[in-house]
């Protein structure tokens, strides 16, 4: 290998990559899904969610946030990493209120599709059942936080996109949530509007446009039709859209 | 309860340049003068610093010692490690509770008086302690919480308590060439101007030293990575957040030694070409700030720091940030998010700490004791060092020693002692087990009581807790679940969520709920924790389990129920908001969430129905 060999091996595959980029943009460009929820090209990567962890040269790391060296050994799609990424995301519907068949979301949700794409067909771990707040004060927008994953991704579609600071985190732990900010907490007393980037970027159904939810019946929906490994791009579409 | 006077705000806003830097300075005042930064305070705060209003609500709520409600006049902590729970601490709370006529982490009705529990606030070889407003209370006793009491209930004011209440002892039990030597202020600052900055370097990475905050990194290596990296500027963080249970041998040093921390932070602000250098120091310690701030000020009159230091072309100053509570904040890229005026989330690495800290600019953190023993190793040589301890853990480490122990403090140890040494001089008789380096650490039991402290067998930050026969291991491992459940940043799936399962774990284990199978279920949670998460708390927050599930089995085989299953959803906890509501607490009130042999749930003793 010398200086300008830009390539490494994922699963066993010798993948090119540019420098600079990071695991999950390298595997994107070749065409490789690893499962990602808090991940979005558009903006920087936060590494919080977990599920794009990989084995790098046989020890754990998140492919959205490690750049790419020449040489790299990657594991992604394993039954070791499988097994794990499955308990990672029954983690994330135990820790909230996720009832997918009354969701206007389902079928459109990222947090569902990646579960159907490592096989979840139980919880596993006992329900939380934790008591949040619903916010449905914005007269085109919904923020139900049962549903939220604290992926942080409408607070960083808020600042990078719409550059308008809607949305941040608060508390610690397992009382981590989103807050909006005005001064009543209220997202109706914010600026945020149906035509904010941030409005469309939620991979799940806790922060949603309303009126739209029953456009596209379930059945019909993006990840109905497909795995999310082969659906891209993630984004929902907009009603415009719509058939 | 004083009202809120905004003119005071302005003033504490002022004295802080209305710097979004300083926004967790800021509010660890307004939370002291006011005992809670209230919505409307916050959002003032927030347009007079000039930063989104959700930043200073997160902020609020991330830190344990900051509210969103004001706490009232008298906010008392009690220390919660499991050493102080070997002392009687439940009996405190309890005599707290009565004679205050408050319930734990609700305010009292007048509004005058809060209390809880809270993480180990490293006074562990005089617990159980507690803070009141701050201020430490150590060795409680029923009849001292009593007065405590007393006083509160007459309204009279801390200033007017008996000042001994609030000595802290420190108790030096073994002094080794760290505690044993006094040195002049400004002498190893003399000898590295001698010797110039790189050969000062150098001489620290002859003396093999390693961070003695944990991880043991070499320090040396960490300040030529950051000497060398381009920057606008560099900084040196002293980490003095001690938060590992356990853990109160800083303590000792910034009372004794704060003159060797410092000039250790100067030294390496002279190897990396730094003017401004930060000290960090946890909450639980903020009665310490008078002292430092005096030492901070002695030293500058003695031209030890500031402008020209010792007449030489190098300047450098050191500002004391508090922190505000919040064990995470210990890991280095968390206390720097804490230093910018942030939530305490560690951050994404690479870029690592010693390129991109403070500001994104070239940073130095290390430990406490890392600093002294620089001081040290200019001022005697590394070959002084190197005298003592192992050829991959040079030198020596100070112990802070708790537990059922005759005799509790601070051990200054070469690398390389064993156990077994450790126990006899302190005075451990029937111990059971030893828990080496706080509840990230490791849980050995006697037959490994040969083992050495030292980064290639035993590694330690410094807590060393002791537990004899009479100990109940599993409510130490408890105490530890809980303790990781409760410091949780929340960033990361696998350990926001994990540590909440493992919680609930041991504590279907402690009521006699869990079957065979939980036991197997730990195994692959925990490591899907420990593989998935973000930092060394999530990493190592199983550790207690693992460690004594491997260890000591028979102790969880002896609590399981022979059933092979029990439902994890908890029904009598379900039930709490409707005793809560019909103020109901009886046994009837109550569901024993246990199964008959067919399966059914059955009520709790005295309860008697059947469902
Ligand atoms: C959750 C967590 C808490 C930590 N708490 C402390 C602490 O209280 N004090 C400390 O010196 N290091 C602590 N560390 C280690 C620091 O991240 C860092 O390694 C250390 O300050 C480096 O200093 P050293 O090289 O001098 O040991 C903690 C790490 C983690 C993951
Ligand atoms: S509301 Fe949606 S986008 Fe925002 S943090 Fe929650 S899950 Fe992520
Ligand atoms: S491991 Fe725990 S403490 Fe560390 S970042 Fe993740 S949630 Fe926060
Ligand atoms: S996608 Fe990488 S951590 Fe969430």
């Amino acid at each position: 290998m010398n200086g300008n060999d830009f390539t490494f091996v994922l699963d066993g595959e010798n993948i090119r990559f540019e420098p600079g980029q990071t695991i999950m943009e390298a595997a994107t460009q070749a065409g490789i899904y690893i499962p990602h929820l808090c991940y979005h090209a558009d903006y920087r990567p936060r590494g919080s969610c977990k599920l794009c962890t990989v084995k790098i040269n046989g020890r754990f790391g998140s492919a959205c946030t490690m750049p790419v060296q020449p040489g790299m050994q990657i594991d992604n799609d394993t039954d070791e990493l499988t097994a794990m990424r499955r308990r990672l995301v029954q983690m994330l519907f135990v820790e909230g209120n996720h009832y997918c068949p009354h969701c206007e979301k389902s079928g459109n949700c990222q947090l569902q599709a990646v579960a159907y794409h490592v096989g979840m067909t139980d919880s596993h771990y006992p329900h939380f059942y934790p008591l949040r707040q619903l916010d449905a004060s914005h007269p085109d927008m919904l923020l139900d936080r049962d549903r939220c994953i604290a992926c942080e991704l409408c607070v960083r579609a808020s600042l990078e996109s719409d550059g308008k600071a809607v949305f941040g985190l608060a508390g610690r732990g397992s009382r981590t949530r989103v807050v909006v900010n005005s001064e009543s907490g209220l997202l109706g007393d914010s600026d945020f509007s149906a035509d904010d980037v941030a409005a469309r970027i939620c991979p799940t159904g806790a922060l949603i446009p309303k009126r739209e939810a029953y456009l596209r019946p379930i059945g019909a929906r993006q990840y109905d039709l497909r795995d999310i490994a082969h659906n891209a791009p993630p984004d929902p579409p907009s009603p415009e859209q719509m058939p | 309860m004083q009202a809120v006077d905004y003119r005071q705000i302005n003033r504490i806003l002022d004295e802080h340049r209305r710097d979004p830097l300083r926004l967790v300075q800021i509010l660890v005042r307004i939370q002291h003068d006011y005992g809670g930064c209230p919505p409307a305070v916050r959002d003032y705060i927030a347009k007079a610093v000039n930063v989104p209003q959700a930043q200073v609500h997160g902020v609020v709520e991330f830190y344990h010692f900051l509210s969103p409600e004001r706490l009232g006049d008298y906010r008392i902590y009690l220390s919660d490690n499991i050493t102080d729970r070997m002392l009687g601490n439940e009996r405190i709370m309890a005599v707290l509770q009565q004679d205050l006529q408050v319930r734990r982490g609700q305010p009292r009705a007048d509004g005058r008086v809060h209390l809880d529990y809270t993480s180990c606030t490293g006074l562990c070889d005089q617990g159980p302690a507690l803070l009141v407003n701050g201020r430490p209370i150590t060795r409680l006793t029923p009849a001292l919480a009593g007065e405590i009491a007393e006083r509160i209930n007459a309204a009279e004011p801390l200033d007017a308590w008996p000042a001994h209440w609030f000595q802290v002892e420190e108790s030096l039990r073994l002094a080794g060439p760290v505690l044993a030597a006094r040195s002049e202020p400004g002498r190893a600052l003399q000898a590295a101007f001698q010797q110039g900055p790189e050969r000062l370097l150098k001489e620290i990475d002859r003396s093999g030293l390693r961070g003695r905050g944990g991880a043991g990194f070499r320090t040396a290596l960490k300040w030529r990575v950051s000497r060398d990296a381009p920057g606008k500027a560099h900084y040196v963080v002293c980490n003095a957040d001690e938060g590992e249970p356990g853990t109160f041998k800083d303590r000792t040093l910034l009372t004794r030694f704060a003159d060797e921390v410092f000039e250790g932070m100067t030294l390496g602000a002279y190897v990396i070409g730094a003017e401004q250098g930060f000290l960090y120091l946890r909450a639980e310690y903020g009665w310490l700030y008078p002292h430092l701030v005096a030492v901070l000020a002695r030293r500058r009159a003695e031209h030890l720091l500031g402008h020209q230091i010792l007449g030489h072309d190098f300047n450098f100053d050191i500002d004391i940030h508090l922190g505000a509570g919040a064990y995470v904040a210990g890991e280095e890229s968390a206390l720097i998010e804490s230093l910018e005026g942030q939530r305490a989330v560690p951050r994404t690495r690479p870029p690592y700490t010693a390129t991109h800290g403070y500001l994104h600019q070239p940073t130095i953190c290390n430990n406490v004791e890392t600093f002294v023993k620089t001081t040290l190793i200019a001022r005697n040589g590394a070959d002084w060092f190197l005298a003592s301890g192992t050829r991959h853990s040079p030198g020596t480490k100070l112990l802070s020693v708790s537990g059922d122990v005759a005799r509790p403090g601070i051990y200054e140890y070469p690398f390389g002692v064993s156990v077994q040494t450790i126990l006899d001089a302190c005075g451990a008789t029937d111990t059971q087990a030893v828990q080496v380096g706080g509840p990230s650490g490791t849980c050995i039991t006697p037959l490994e009581f040969g083992r050495a402290i030292s980064f290639e067998d035993l590694s330690t930050g410094g807590s060393f807790m002791v537990f004899n026969r009479s100990r109940d291991m599993l409510a130490v491992v408890q105490n530890f679940t809980h303790f990781f459940a409760g410091e949780s940043c929340g960033f990361c799936t696998p350990c926001r969520v994990g540590t909440q399962l493992l919680r609930q774990s041991i504590d279907k284990i402690m009521a006699g709920h869990a079957s065979a199978r939980e036991l197997a279920d730990i195994a692959e949670t925990a490591s899907t924790i420990r593989s998935m998460s973000h930092c060394g708390l999530g990493q190592t927050c199983a550790n207690p389990l693992l460690d004594t599930l491997q260890r000591m089995r028979p102790l969880y085989e002896s609590r399981l129920t022979s059933l092979d299953f029990v439902p994890g959803f908890d029904l009598d906890g379900a039930l709490a908001p409707a005793r809560e509501l019909s103020r109901r607490d009886d046994a009837a009130a109550h569901l024993g969430q246990r199964c008959d042999e067919l399966g059914c749930i059955v009520n709790s003793e005295g309860a008697g129905a059947r469902r």
